[in-house]
This record gives structure tokens, sequence and C-alpha cells, in this order.
């Protein structure tokens, strides 16, 4: 297989193969936890749950209070630095935002790629942080399985291959770029089936808690 | 014009009047269409000074004659053109006054006169399949004439995508089984210079390098280093605004107009290898990305399959919407019918007032 | 219109390619090395990407000098100082007066201008055929 062969294969049928396993995936979650249903709440509604759960949704992005905030300060910047540096990564380079209105048909606007390129070192250097504390950090690494570190990987050659291929490093730009793209695709396969639903969930745990909270009348 | 053949190239350019200025000139334009640098002049004049004619041998196959009009319609009288007085062309069944056997007597005067030194140039690709019935000349398949010719070849030069990767003719279905010049050569040296045409300057400064200093260095297919080294969106004069993020939408709004990177437009610049960027067209007037559309990958392998001219290089390729709305649907029916199976078996629990102790909780954590 | 430049062309805005600084600087160092070593240096403006806006700001900045030769071999070729003394902007063009080679060279004088010894011979030559 050449390099011509090998970028056809991941734009073409290893793309349609990964989202369809991806939406396919993301259907399953939602559909089982959704179904599942839940008890009739049968006591006396005391608040809003609806506002309740609309302000859970964002106001559990910002750490709870001074004190968990220095107790935990490197979970907290490397874990933030990580993930807004994904969302700039993913969603404000150019030829990203170009796939996903092609796929989609939504668009915005993008950022200059030296401020994506910016970026891009500094979710790897978040990600390797975080490797690092997960195998220092004696209780951390004890409740860490295979799969925390196989997602981290995952996670992690999207963004080294794409900036590999940026910058032209150690393979020609369209074998790398085959590479980025293949590494994508298998984050979207795993995506659905692991702890990185959290992506999708997370909103409707947090709603959903926040919506409890608000009807019993508590703060949530 | 009469040339002979003893001649040396230094030799051969003086009897044709041109002075040792006109010869500098030469050398110059020489260094630069093989992509060296200025100070490589000297070690190009004493090389040509010193240089045997070659005797060439030209074989068209599967073609559109293309490439022999890139060459030949460049710009006469030019430099480049006197490469070609600087060469032997013994056989070119297009450019030949010659035709039927004479047109082939002169193909085996050249290749016995010449045996081991001469060098094949093919355009085209080869049809392999029923025996290779799909082209012939002089009741010879193109298989049989390439097989013949190079086997006292000292090396081959295979010019245009058709010849260096099986371009247009190699084309899903590819009904003739047309393969490239490296399918079928593998004991001579094969130097690719693909493009659809390839620019006439890349294709004499090959001949010129391999009459200076040899064989010039290939990439992993094969092609010059030196003209295919860089890919036309790291040389681009419009690479500044896919930096900046400013790019045109369709082919007439104003960032088109303002000569923003056409990337979006299906641009294949960043795959592409090839020197269009700075050598650029029409004795260096213009490349496609100048006049205002991207580049469509010509000089790339299977770029006529490659996934649409005018599909960003990001953009998938294939039919995903129907896979992905069959995955959906399929996703939702089985997720329903979980949730459902799961809901009974909760209920089912609740009515048999099933407890649940530790070692439950602890088997579901590592299942 | 027999030639491509007969064509009129407005040149708009075209960008520019933010190599023409870095290029004037090589321009110095070269005249550095040329008075302290008195090694020449050539620079091929196409092997590098410059828009013609780019090429119009070198030669801007460059000016035009003393000294303006003309060569007519196999085309025109016009070699022409600028304002600094030993920077000289080279251009040469076929017989179809297409450019098919600009450079700015750092030298006392472009090797093209003084006459070679096998022309000076073949002249000599032709001299003592016309004489005798």
């Amino acid at each position: 297989m050449n390099e011509v062969n090998f970028l056809l294969w991941v734009r073409g049928i290893g793309f349609d193969i990964a989202l369809a396993i991806f939406v396919f995936g993301i259907m399953l979650r939602f559909m089982e936890i959704l179904w599942l249903g839940r008890k009739p709440e049968l006591a006396a509604v005391r608040g809003n749950g609806v506002a309740s759960g609309m302000r859970t949704v964002f106001s559990r992005f910002l750490p709870a209070d001074s004190n968990t905030l220095k107790r935990s300060l490197f979970m907290v910047v490397a874990g933030y630095g990580f993930h807004i540096g994904l969302f700039v990564v993913i969603f404000l380079f150019a030829p990203h935002a170009e796939l996903i209105e092609s796929v989609t048909g939504l668009s915005w606007p993008t950022l200059p790629s030296p401020i994506v390129d910016f970026f891009t070192v500094l979710t790897m250097l978040a990600l390797m942080a975080l490797l690092w504390r997960r195998l220092t950090h004696p209780v951390l690494r004890f409740l860490s399985t295979g799969e925390d570190y196989l997602m981290l990987l995952l996670t992690f050659l999207p963004v080294l291959t794409g900036y590999m291929a940026f910058h032209h490093l150690f393979l020609s730009y369209g074998w790398m770029l085959g590479l980025h793209i293949l590494s994508v695709e298998l984050l979207l396969i795993v995506i659905p089936f692991t702890k990185l639903i959290h992506m999708f969930t997370l909103f409707m745990a947090r709603w959903y808690s926040g919506f409890m909270a608000g009807q019993k009348g508590v703060q949530s | 014009m009469t040339t002979r053949k003893d001649l040396t190239v230094g030799e051969a350019l003086r009897t044709q009047g041109i002075s040792r200025r006109g010869f500098l000139k030469f050398c110059a334009a020489t260094a630069s269409m093989m992509a060296l640098p200025p100070s490589s002049i000297p070690a190009i004049a004493a090389a040509l000074e010193k240089a045997r004619r070659p005797s060439v041998i030209w074989l068209s196959f599967q073609e559109c004659t293309g490439c022999t009009e890139s060459l030949t319609r460049s710009h006469a009288p030019s430099i480049e053109g006197l490469i070609f007085n600087v060469i032997s062309l013994d056989y070119h069944h297009t450019l030949q006054a010659a035709s039927g056997d004479a047109a082939e007597e002169a193909r085996h005067t050249a290749m016995k006169e010449n045996d081991g030194k001469y060098i094949v140039v093919v355009d085209g690709s080869i049809p392999v399949k029923d025996g290779g019935v799909y082209s012939t000349i002089a009741g010879m398949t193109n298989l049989e004439i390439l097989k013949e010719t190079v086997a006292g070849a000292a090396a081959v030069i295979a010019v245009g995508s058709c010849a260096a990767f099986g371009g247009l003719p190699a084309a899903n279905p590819n009904p003739t089984g047309a393969v490239s010049v490296s399918e079928l050569v593998k004991d001579k040296p094969v130097v690719n210079i693909p493009g659809c045409p390839p620019i006439p300057v890349v294709i004499s400064g090959v001949i010129a390098h391999f009459l200076t200093f040899g064989l010039p260095e290939l990439d992993n297919l094969g092609r010059p280093k030196a003209f295919y080294g860089t890919s036309i969106h790291d040389r681009c004069y419009r690479r500044p605004f896919y930096d900046k993020g400013l790019f045109a939408e369709t082919f007439d709004d104003e960032g088109a107009k303002k000569g923003w990177c056409l990337y979006k437009l299906g641009c294949k610049g960043p795959t592409t290898y090839n020197a269009c960027a700075t050598m650029k067209w029409n004795n260096g007037t213009s490349f496609p990305i100048e006049a205002g559309h991207g580049c469509i990958g010509c000089s790339e392998p299977q770029f006529w399959d490659a996934g649409g001219f005018y599909k960003a290089l990001a953009e998938p390729t294939g039919n995903f919407t129907t896979t992905a709305g069959v995955a959906v649907a399929a996703g939702a029916a089985l997720g329903a019918a979980s949730g459902l199976l799961n809901r009974n078996k909760q209920k089912q629990a609740g009515a048999e007032h099933e407890t649940v102790t530790a070692d439950n909780l602890e088997k579901e954590q590592t299942s | 219109m027999s030639h491509l430049t007969d064509i009129p062309v407005a040149l708009e805005n075209l960008p520019s390619t933010h190599n023409v600084t870095p290029l004037l600087n090589e321009v110095r160092h070269a005249l550095q090395a040329l008075l302290t070593t008195g090694e020449a240096t050539q620079i091929d403006l196409r092997s590098i990407p410059l828009s013609d806006r780019d090429v119009a700001q070198i030669q801007d900045a460059l000016g035009v000098g003393e000294v303006e030769i003309q060569i007519n071999a196999l085309g025109p070729s016009m070699i022409k100082e600028t304002t600094f003394a030993g920077v000289w902007w080279v251009e040469h063009r076929n017989s179809s007066n297409e450019l098919t080679g600009r450079y700015i060279e750092i030298t006392p004088v472009p090797d093209i201008v003084p006459s070679a010894m096998s022309d000076i011979q073949d002249g000599l030559e032709r001299l003592n055929r016309r004489v005798e």
C-alpha cells in the first residue's frame, strides 16, 4: 500500500467505518441510559428543577471551592490545560473545521495555525504531565487500569501525529496525515464504549443531578 | 542541424557559434534547471564542456503527447531547447521525419551503436492485460518494445504521470491493465518525472543532470529530489494566508479576489511534491495556484482517483451519510431494546426483593 | 502582441512573502564576505518564492547605480550595478526575450562580463584570417 492508497483508505472506507461505529455506539449508550427510566419522584416539588439542572451543567466547570482547588491544583491546571487545548486544536484548526462542515454543515471562524500549534504543544505537555502523575501518585496508580493508560495513549496519538504531519517530522506529509486520520478514527471507535463517553454523558449527568437537587430545594 | 556524434557538449555548442558568454548563460540556466545553487555553475561548465552527447530513444506508449507538447512547445528557441541539441534524439515517433520500417531501423541502429550507453525516455503507460494487445507500434506490443529497448540502456527516464505511475490509462477501472515503467523495468535505474504534463524545465533539467553529474538523487517514488523534494504547499506564495487562517470559500468570493489560500476549494498542494510553485509554467510566468485554481496533484500517483479535485484534503471521500444513518438507527434500536431489557430486570429484581451484596458490586467492577 | 510582456497587467496589491528582509540581509553578509575574504556570491532569485511585489521591493531597495551592461548572447542579458557598489542585478533572457534567470551577484564584476580567453583566441584567429 502506497501513501496515496493509504490516505484514500483512511479518508474513505476507514472514515465511513469509524463514523458508523461512533454514531452507532453513541446512540446505543444514550438509548440504554434513557430507556432504563427512573423511579417516579413522589416527594413534593420544592424548587425549579430545570433551572437548577441548567445551572449545574455550567457551574461544575468551576472548581468547588478554594480549598479543593489548592489541594488538587495540579489536576485542575493539567486537566483544564489539555481539555481546553483539545478543544482549540479540534475545533479551531481550519482543516478540522472544514471536515466538520463537510460532515455536519456547521461552520465557524478558525484560528491562525501558529496559535493552534501552540495549543497542540500545550495539550501534549498536559497529557504527559497527567501520565507522569498517574504513574507517580501512589493512590492514583493503584486505581489506574489498563483502560486508563490506553485512553491516554489514544488521546495523545492524534495530537502527536497531527503535530508531526504539520511540521513534516519523520514521515512525508501524506503518510503522517494518513496516520493522523487513522489515529482519530481509532479514537472515534473507542469513544462510545469507554470512559471517553463522558464527553457526551457528562452534560446529561450534571443536568440530572442538578435537576434532582433543584426539585428537592437543595443547592447542587 | 548536422551534428557529429563524437563531439562533446562544449564543442557542439561552439560549432553552433555560441560564445563563452552564451555558454556561461546556458550553464546558469542549466544550474537553475537542475535546482542547483549558482555556485555550482563552474562545475557544470566544466562537466558540460567534457560530456559526450548521449543517444536518446524516446518511446511513446499509452499517452496523449501532452508531455512532448510540454517540452517542444515550451519556448523555442530556448536555452532548454538547446539541451536537445546536445543530446542525440535518435528515435521519437512523433517528432522524427522517418516512418514505418525506416523509423524502427533508426531505433535498432541507435541501440546497436550505443549499446549499454543510451538513455530511454518513456512517456505513457504500458498496457499488460490480454498480452498487451491494447497498444501496438509496428506490430509489436508496447511491452515487447519496452523490453527490447531497455535491455541495452544505461538508464530509463519515465516522463509524465502515465509512465511514472500509470496515470490516466491506469485510472479506475483500468480497462487495459496499464502499468508504470518502474513496475516492468527492475534491472535498470528508472528516474520518474511525473506531472500531467511535467514542467518542461524539469525534463530538460534531469537530462542535464545526467550529462553533467550522472543520475540525480531520487526519493522513494523514484523522483529527483531536487525538483520533487518539497510540497507545493510549502513553497506556495499563498502559504502565509493558510497560516493566518484566511481562505477563499468559493472561486469568486472576496477571499478568492484577494488571493487567499485555496485549501478549502480542494487544493492538493499539501500532498503534492513538485516544483510548480518555484519554477512555474510558461517560462516562469505563473502556475495554477497563481491563476486562482487549486493544485489538482497531477504529479502524484493515482491523482485521478484520489477523491475529487474540489474536495478539501480534510474532507472524507466516501459516501458516509447512508452508513451513518443506518448506524444511528441500529444504535437507537439496539440501545432501546437493551435499555428496556435492563428495566425489566430491574423491576423483576425489585419485585423479588433481591439484595445486593458487596460481592455483587465487586463483580460488576471487574467485569 | 508577440510577447507576454505586451499584455497590460495591472499589479494589484499582491501578497508579500516576507522574504524581502531576509534576502537583503543575505546581500549584506555577502558584501561583508566580499570585503573580508574576496569571495563572490550569486543569489538565484528564482529559487526563492517571491511575488512580483517582492521583486519590485527588492529592486527598489537596491536602486540603480552607475553601470549598465547589455550582453547579446543567446538573447539579451541586462547587468546593472545597484546603488551599492559590488551588488549587481543580473537578468538573462532568451532570444524570445523571456526571462531565463534573475540573480543578485555580489562581486566586483560578474563573471559573464569579461571576454573569455577562448573567445579572444577565436577572435584573434578570425582577425588573422581577415588581415592576412
